[in-house]
C-alpha cells in the first residue's frame, strides 16, 4: 500500500512503523510541519496495560522506550498545608522528547520515509495515496476541511491551563490545591524523565484574570507560577516550551474516516489531561488501525472496523476525563473538606477508580479512611481514632435527634393494591423486609395529606384512623427490626387525580377524579386537567392538611416525616418558576416562590416533636429550560436548613412532562455532591445506585450522606446461584424485594 | 428470556413470505414475530404484516419494534392496534419510537422538529383511548396492548416510563444493551412505577447469503452515513455468533431479544430455529 502520514507525533510514527513492520513493501510516508527535534510538552503517561499492548506491537521499540521509562506507584495531593498520599497505582511515564526520538530513529530504521518542515493542510494532495492518516494533532486541518462530514465537534473547557517543565525530579504524581489572593491554582506534575517533570498549572478564567495572566508574557507567567509554588519546587525552576496559557480543547467526531482519509489520535479525540490518557490513546489507535487493516482487505471495511473497536474505548476515555475536567472546575466548593476526604473525592472523580478498587490498590489509604469517616461520624475526636473501623456505608450518621445506623435507605415501591389509602398487607411486609434486610431507615413514600392531595385513586394515606392504626402497626414492627422509619407527606398538586401507576403515570381518571391545585393554572401534560391557582384560602387549607399529617404520622410512631417539595407536586410548583407564574407575593422572584414552601415546612417543624427528624425531598434542577438555576437550588436548600429541615432529600426533573433528564447509574449523586458542597447541609441521594460500592464511593467522598438504593428488583428470601446445564452463568445473589424511588 | 424472530417486512421482496413466514415461526421456538417500520422505503406497512401474521398464527406474539408513532394519526393507530390485538386474542404488542429520518416525516406531511412531543401526545392518547375515548374493539386485555418505547435519549426513556410498559432497544453490542437498561430502570424508578420495565432487544442476522444480508443492510441504512458500514459488520453471520449475542443480552437482563433477517429467504428462519431451540 501507499500510505501519507501527516504529522509525526507518537500516533503517526508508530502508525508507520507498525505498517512498515507488518510488511516491508509498504511505502510509507510521513509529513511532519516542525524539523525532527522541535517536540513540544514534557512527559507523557502510560499504564501498564498500554505497555503491553506496545510490547505485543513492536518489541524493538518497547525495549527502547522502558529503557527510558520512569516507574512511580505514588499519588500526592498537597491540599491546605498537608500532604496526603496514596500508593500502589503503577504509573510509568516518558519524556515526550525520548519517545519521540526512539520512535523516529525506528521509523527510519525500518525504511518510512519522513518529510520534515513540509506542512501539508489538503489531505486531497495524497489523492492517489491508497490511505492518508491524519495524525496531525488536537487542531488538525486535514479534520477541520472535513468537519461537517464526519461530524466534527471541538468544544473548550471553561478552566485556562499553562504547560511547564520543571527541573524537579518528582517521583510521584502531584496534585496541588493552593489558595491564593487570585482564587484556587491547581498543579498536575508528574515525572517526566529521571532529571525533569512535568508541571502544568491550572485555574479558572476568574483566577487567571484577577492574578493578570491574560496580559502577562510567557516569563512573566512562569515567574508567577514559580513563586506561587515556590515551597513544592524546592528551589528548583520551572521551565517553558511554548507555554502560554490556554483552554483545552474537547475534540470529538461521528466518524473518523471518509474516503481514504482516516484520523488518528488526538485529530480524532481529545481527553482532558486530568487523567492523562492522550498519548496512550493514540498509539493504541495506532496499533488498532493496523491490525484493522491487516484483518480487511477492503480498506471501507478495514476503516469501519478500526472505528468500532476503537470508538467505545475512546468514548468512556472521553467520558471519565469530562467528570475529571468537570471536577477540577468545582473543585473550590469542597474547601471545606478535611484534607483525606479531599483527596478521595479527587481520587474517585472520574469514577474509574472506586472505594473497592482503592481499597485493592492502597489498603491503607481505605484504612485511614474507614478510620477518619467513623471517628468522624461518631463524633470521636483524633486520639479516640477507630483502628478497626467499617466502611464508610456502615459508619453511622447522628442527624438531628436521630443517630442513623448506617448510610442505607430503602424505599419500597407502593403498589396500589390497597382502596382506602390504608397500607395493605402487602405494603406492611415490604417495608418490615426493608427493615429487616438492615437498612438504617426505610421509606413509607408516597403519602397524601388529604383525599384531595392524592397522585392516584389508590396513593396511601394517613387521614383516618383506621389509615393511622395500620402505619402504628407497621412502625412498630420496623422498630423491632431495629430501623427507623419515615413517611413521605406529599401532596400532588396538578399530578393528582391519575389512574394507577401499574399502566404509567399521570394518566388522567376518567370518572371520579377531583379537583386539582397548583401555583399556577398550567396542566402538567397535553391530557391533564387544568389546576386550579391556588388562592389565600387554599394555601391554609393545605398548611393545615400538612401539619395534621405530620401529627398523625408522629403519634403513629414516624421517627422521619419527609415533606415533598419535588417533582412537580404541590409545593414544588410554588418553587420553580415553570410552575410558577403568580403575581403576588407568593410568585416572582425566588424569595416569594420560596414563602408558600417555607410555610408549610414552619407548620409542621411545629407541631412536630423534637425527638423526630424532618426530611424535605427538594429539587436541584428541573433539566428543562427556564427552570431552576444552581444557585436558586442551593439558596433553597439554605432557607429550607433555616427553617428546620435537617435531610435534604435531593431530587431532579418532573417539575415539568417534557424536562430532558439524564437517567444512568447514581445518576442524581452529581446533584447532591453540589448541594452537599454548597449549602453544606446533610444529603440522602437516590438515582439507580445499585452497589455496595457505589454507596462507599458515594458517602465516603462526601457527595452524600444516606443513598437511596435500588434493591434486586425480583422477590426472593434466599440465595439463588443460578446454575445452567448450558451455559456458564456467574452466579448471582438476590436481595429482598425493595426498589427505591429515586 | 424470549427469542422473537423478524418478519422480512424490510427485506428485498419479502411481501409475498409474509404469511409463509408467520407460518414457520409460530411452530419454530420463537415467541414473537416482529416488524421494522419505513415509509419511503420498499417495505410493507408494518401494522398490515403482523395482521397477516395474526391471520395465519394463534400462539406466537406479534410486535412492531418498532413503528413511527408521530407519522400515524394517533386516533386510527389505535384504532388498527384495537383491531389486530382483537383478531389476535390480545397477542400484540406495540413498540413505538420516533424514528430517524426526516424523509419519512417529510413525504407524510408531519412536522419533524416536534415528534418527541407528538410521540408523549399519542402514548398518553393511546394509554387512556382504548379505555376512554370508546375506540373499539375492546381491548383483549384491560387497557389495549403492552406498549413498549424505544429511543436513545433521556426523553425517551422519561416517555417510556411514564406511558409504557417497556422498552424496545435499537441493537447494538451487549454493552450498549446494559447501558440503555440501567437507563431504563432508573427512569422506570424515578416515575415510582412498580415493578420492572420489560426490555426488548434485537439484533440483525444471516445464516447463509451473507453479502446479500449486508448489502441489504448496507442500503437500508444508507442515510446514516458510515453508520451503515457498521450496522453491515455487526451482522450475526454465525452460530457462535448468534449464541454468544443471545448470552450476553440475557446476562443483562433482556427479557425479549428479536432477531431480525437480512436475507429473504424462509430457510433463514429454520436455521435460526436450529439454533434457538
Amino acid at each position: 500500500m501507499r500510505l501519507t502520514v501527516i504529522g509525526a507525533g507518537p500516533a503517526g510514527l508508530y502508525f508507520a512503523i507498525l505498517m512498515k513492520r507488518a510488511d516491508q513493501r509498504h511505502e510509507v510516508t510521513v509529513f511532519e510541519r516542525n524539523a525532527p527535534d522541535a517536540t513540544f510538552g514534557w512527559g507523557v503517561v502510560f499504564s501498564e496495560e498500554t505497555l503491553e499492548s506496545l510490547r505485543e506491537a513492536d518489541l524493538r521499540s518497547y525495549m527502547d522506550i522502558t529503557e527510558a521509562l520512569a516507574h512511580w506507584n505514588t499519588i500526592d495531593v498537597h491540599y491546605r498545608s498537608e500532604l496526603i498520599r496514596s500508593r500502589g497505582h503503577s504509573f510509568s511515564g516518558i519524556s515526550r522528547k525520548l519517545l519521540l526520538r526512539i520512535l523516529q530513529d525506528r521509523a527510519v530504521e525500518l525504511g518510512v520515509k519522513s518529510r520534515f518542515a513540509t506542512e501539508v493542510t489538503d489531505a486531497d494532495t495524497f489523492a492517489d495515496a491508497d490511505l492518508v492518516v491524519a495524525a496531525d494533532g488536537c487542531n488538525s486541518m486535514v479534520r477541520a476541511r472535513y468537519s461537517r462530514e464526519l461530524g466534527s465537534r471541538v468544544t473548550e473547557c471553561g478552566s485556562k491551563f499553562a504547560w511547564f517543565g520543571t527541573d524537579l525530579a518528582l517521583d510521584t504524581f502531584t496534585f496541588v490545591f493552593r489558595d491564593t489572593e487570585y482564587g484556587m491554582f491547581r498543579v498536575h506534575a508528574f515525572p517526566s524523565d529521571g532529571r525533569t517533570s512535568t508541571f502544568i498549572v491550572e485555574c479558572d478564567t476568574t483566577t487567571w484574570r484577577n492574578a493578570g495572566l491574560d496580559c502577562m508574557t510567557e516569563r512573566e507567567s512562569m515567574a508567577l507560577c514559580e513563586q506561587l509554588f515556590a515551597d513544592v519546587l524546592a528551589g528548583h525552576r520551572l521551565l517553558a516550551n511554548r507555554s502560554r496559557w490556554r483552554s483545552f480543547a474537547r475534540v470529538s467526531n461521528d466518524s473518523w474516516h471518509r474516503g481514504n482519509v482516516v484520523l488518528l489520535g488526538d485529530a480524532a479525540h481529545t481527553a482532558h489531561f486530568s487523567i492523562g490518557s492522550g498519548t496512550k490513546l493514540a498509539m493504541e489507535d495506532a496499533i488498532a488501525l493496523v491490525g484493522a487493516l491487516d484483518r480487511q482487505h477492503d480498506l471501507e471495511r478495514a476503516l469501519v472496523d478500526f472505528e468500532m473497536e476503537r470508538q467505545p474505548v475512546v468514548e468512556r476515555f472521553q467520558a471519565a476525563a469530562d467528570e475529571s475536567a468537570s471536577y477540577f472546575e468545582r473543585v473550590a466548593s469542597y474547601a471545606g473538606f478535611t484534607p483525606l476526604q479531599f483527596a478521595f473525592n479527587l481520587l474517585t472523580r472520574s469514577g474509574r477508580i472506586s472505594y473497592t478498587k482503592l481499597a485493592v490498590r492502597d489498603p491503607q489509604f481505605a484504612r485511614s479512611l474507614d478510620s477518619w469517616f467513623s471517628t468522624t461520624a461518631r463524633g470521636g475526636s483524633a486520639d479516640e481514632r477507630l483502628h478497626i473501623a467499617p466502611p464508610p456505608m456502615f459508619a453511622p450518621l447522628n442527624c438531628g435527634p436521630l443517630s442513623f445506623g448506617n448510610r442505607i435507605v430503602l424505599c419500597p415501591i407502593h403498589d396500589e393494591e390497597g382502596l382506602d389509602g390504608a397500607p395493605t398487607d402487602h405494603d406492611a411486609r415490604r417495608l418490615i423486609d426493608a427493615a429487616r434486610s438492615g437498612a438504617s431507615l426505610v421509606l413509607a413514600a408516597p403519602v397524601a395529606v388529604s383525599a384531595a392531595g392524592r397522585i392516584t385513586s389508590r396513593s396511601l394515606t394517613i387521614g383516618g384512623d383506621r389509615q393511622a392504626r395500620a402505619w402504628a402497626q407497621i412502625v412498630e414492627s420496623v422498630h423491632d427490626a431495629r430501623a427507623f422509619i419515615g413517611i413521605r407527606l406529599s401532596h400532588a398538586g396538578c399530578r393528582g387525580a391519575t389512574s394507577p401507576r401499574s399502566r404509567g403515570v399521570d394518566l388522567p381518571l376518567a370518572a371520579g377524579g377531583w379537583p386539582l391545585l397548583s401555583a399556577s393554572p398550567i396542566p402538567y401534560t397535553s391530557i391533564s386537567r387544568v389546576p386550579k391557582e391556588m388562592n389565600a384560602s387554599d394555601r391554609e387549607g393545605v398548611v393545615r392538611d400538612f401539619a395534621l399529617a405530620a401529627e398523625r404520622a408522629a403519634s403513629a410512631g414516624f421517627d422521619v416525616v419527609e415533606l415533598d417539595f419535588a417533582h412537580g407536586y404541590l409545593i414544588g410548583s410554588f418553587l420553580s418558576p415553570l410552575t410558577n407564574a403568580r403575581g403576588d407575593e407568593y410568585g416572582g422572584p425566588l424569595e416569594n416562590r420560596l414563602r408558600f414552601p417555607l410555610e408549610v415546612l414552619d407548620a409542621v417543624r411545629a407541631v412536630l416533636p423534637r425527638d423526630r427528624l424532618i426530611a424535605v425531598r427538594m429539587q436541584a434542577t428541573d433539566w428543562a429550560r427556564n427552570g431552576l438555576s444552581t444557585d436558586d437550588a442551593v439558596a433553597i436548600a439554605r432557607a429550607l436548613a433555616e427553617h428546620g429541615c435537617e435531610v435534604h432529600h435531593v431530587a431532579a426533573g418532573q417539575t415539568v412532562a417534557d424536562d430532558k433528564p439524564d437517567f444512568g447509574r447514581t445518576y442524581l449523586t452529581a446533584v447532591s455532591d453540589l448541594i452537599r458542597s454548597r449549602a453544606g447541609v446533610t444529603t440522602l441521594v437516590g438515582g439507580f445506585i445499585t452497589t455496595y460500592d457505589e454507596v462507599n464511593t458515594i458517602v465516603g467522598s462526601g457527595r452524600a450522606d444516606l443513598c437511596l438504593m435500588n434493591m434486586g428488583p425480583r422477590p426472593s428470601g434466599s440465595v439463588p446461584v443460578q446454575a445452567s446445564m448450558d451455559r456458564h452463568r456467574v452466579a448471582s445473589v438476590s436481595f429482598p424485594s425493595t426498589a427505591g424511588v429515586g | 428470556m424470549k427469542i422473537g424472530v423478524g418478519l422480512p417486512n424490510t427485506t428485498p421482496a419479502g411481501a409475498p413470505l409474509t404469511t409463509e413466514w408467520s407460518r414457520r415461526a409460530e411452530t419454530g421456538p420463537f415467541s414473537t414475530v416482529a416488524v421494522l417500520d419505513r415509509l419511503v422505503y420498499d417495505s410493507v406497512d408494518p401494522l398490515i404484516a403482523l395482521t397477516a401474521a395474526a391471520a395465519v398464527t394463534e400462539r406466537v406474539g406479534l410486535a412492531t419494534m418498532v413503528a413511527i408513532g408521530p407519522l400515524r394519526n394517533s386516533a386510527l393507530l389505535a384504532k388498527q392496534a384495537a383491531s389486530i390485538d382483537a383478531i389476535a386474542a390480545g397477542r400484540l404488542t406495540l413498540g413505538l419510537a420516533v424514528g430517524a429520518r426526516l424523509d419519512d416525516y417529510e413525504i407524510a406531511g408531519v412536522e419533524h422538529g416536534d415528534r418527541g412531543r407528538r410521540l408523549a401526545e399519542q402514548l398518553a392518547f393511546l394509554r387512556t383511548g382504548w379505555g376512554n375515548a370508546g375506540i373499539g374493539p375492546a381491548p383483549a386485555r384491560p387497557g389495549g396492548p403492552r406498549l413498549l418505547v424505544g429511543g436513545a435519549s433521556g426523553r425517551a426513556f422519561a416517555r417510556m416510563a411514564r406511558y409504557a410498559d417497556g422498552y424496545a432497544h435499537g441493537g447494538g453490542p451487549p454493552r450498549a444493551f446494559a447501558g440503555a437498561a440501567a437507563r431504563a430502570r432508573a427512569a422506570w424508578s424515578a416515575c415510582g412505577r412498580p415493578g420492572e420495565p420489560e426490555l426488548w432487544g434485537q439484533a440483525y442476522f444471516a445464516l447463509g447469503d451473507e453479502d446479500v444480508g449486508a448489502a441489504y443492510l448496507r442500503h437500508y441504512y444508507a442515510f446514516a452515513g458510515p453508520f451503515a458500514e457498521k450496522v453491515a459488520s455487526a451482522n450475526l453471520t454465525s452460530e457462535r455468533a448468534i449464541r454468544n449475542l443471545i448470552g450476553a443480552y440475557e446476562d443483562e437482563g433482556c427479557d425479549q431479544l428479536i432477531l431480525l433477517p437480512t436475507v429473504s429467504d424462509p430457510e433463514q428462519l429454520d436455521r435460526l430455529a436450529a439454533i434457538v431451540a
